[in-house]
């Protein structure tokens, strides 16, 4: 394990230089009315893309860590998992559920990802058991604010030459966006500030509320009129094939980097921890002494 | 021409920001590893 990090360290910096190299290459066409700047979106949509999987890890790691209590809890989620996966795979092929979807979205595509609501269930439950489980949540909040961070930097960055305003306020997915990455970056002062017994819990209760957003951040730019630009993937759009090359390419390149970042952020989360319980051993031998030490001048004192 | 100012200013913002992150991360790995030999060395 020690030697594939370094290693996938360096295929992941060749691969992001890949990815940096068709971004800004000649061999990806300019776009006729935005000119050079629409290539911000090699970094604006992937990163986006990747803070949106972070945090449904999350959500999902979340459940398991809230059901994870009781074994009777446990069973029960499973099985609302498997269902609300089947129900909703068959759903999205009924008439009526299908003039729900959003023109341009195949219901195939929201098939896949009602699927992968049970698949990642079980998947995550069965990588990460028991207290596993919540360092993967705060480790995929935390990676997942970073990328949530760039998709707010960079987004005003290209909306200034392209709108000619910085930000629209009262835009839903803007808004939608900002209030995503305020409710995990509560997430982790309520994880890094709260020593309650309960933290765990209660960080697990924001997170599965919070997440909710993501779907409303999502398909906000179907459902609502916005200043954001309109789904060019999977929303009936048309973009020139050697765009979404660059645009895949540079997604699995962020994908691989925030693999690393997050194995990196999860072995901290696991070392922090076994200091933190090796100092709470310290004082509880400590404590034993102390009371040991005590013990016959109590009794003596009877 | 303005517009490359732009484009570049998005580019180095995220390099930058994943830099201060991945820093933060070494910072702390370093100060987690000095604790734990402190935590050895008391046993």
């Amino acid at each position: 394990m020690k030697r594939l990090f370094p290693i996938l360290s360096v295929l992941t910096a060749i691969f992001l230089a890949y990815a940096l190299h068709l971004a800004l290459g000649k061999g990806t066409p300019t776009d006729a009315q935005q000119g050079d700047v629409y290539r911000i979106i090699y970094y604006h949509v992937p990163s986006a893309w990747t803070a949106f999987l972070l945090f449904f890890i999350n959500f999902i790691a979340s459940i398991q860590y809230l059901a994870s209590g009781k074994p009777s809890t446990k069973i029960a989620v499973q099985w609302i998992v498997l269902v609300v996966g089947v129900a909703g795979v068959i759903a999205c092929f009924l008439p009526a559920v299908q003039r729900l979807i959003p023109a341009g979205m195949r219901p195939s595509a929201v098939a896949t990802t009602v699927l992968l609501i049970p698949v990642f269930y079980f998947v995550i439950g069965w990588l990460f058991p028991g207290e596993r489980l919540d360092v993967l949540a705060v480790t995929t909040a935390e990676v997942g604010v970073v990328f949530c961070t760039i998709v707010l930097v960079t987004g005003p960055i290209w909306a200034r030459p392209v709108w000619g305003i910085w930000w629209a306020p009262g835009d839903i997915r803007l808004t939608s966006t900002l209030v995503l990455w305020l409710i995990y970056v509560s997430y982790l002062v309520l994880r890094r500030f709260s020593n309650s017994a309960q933290t765990q819990m209660l960080a697990a209760a924001l997170a599965a509320f919070g997440a909710l957003d993501v779907p409303l951040v999502y398909f906000s730019i179907w459902f609502f009129r916005t200043q954001h630009p309109q789904p060019v993937i999977g929303g009936g759009g048309s973009m020139d094939p050697r765009m979404l090359h660059v645009l895949v390419v540079s997604w699995m390149a962020f994908l691989c980097f925030a693999f690393l970042v997050c194995w990196s952020r999860f072995r901290l989360e696991l070392l922090q921890r076994e200091i933190e319980e090796a100092h709470a051993m310290e004082s509880l031998a400590g404590a034993g002494v102390a009371t040991k030490a005590s013990l016959p001048l109590g009794r003596s004192s009877r | 021409m303005n517009a490359i100012k732009f484009l570049f200013a998005a580019y180095i913002a995220t390099w930058v920001i994943h830099g201060a992150y991945l820093a933060s991360l070494v910072r702390r790995f370093s100060r987690l590893r000095r604790e734990l030999k402190e935590v050895q060395k008391g046993k």
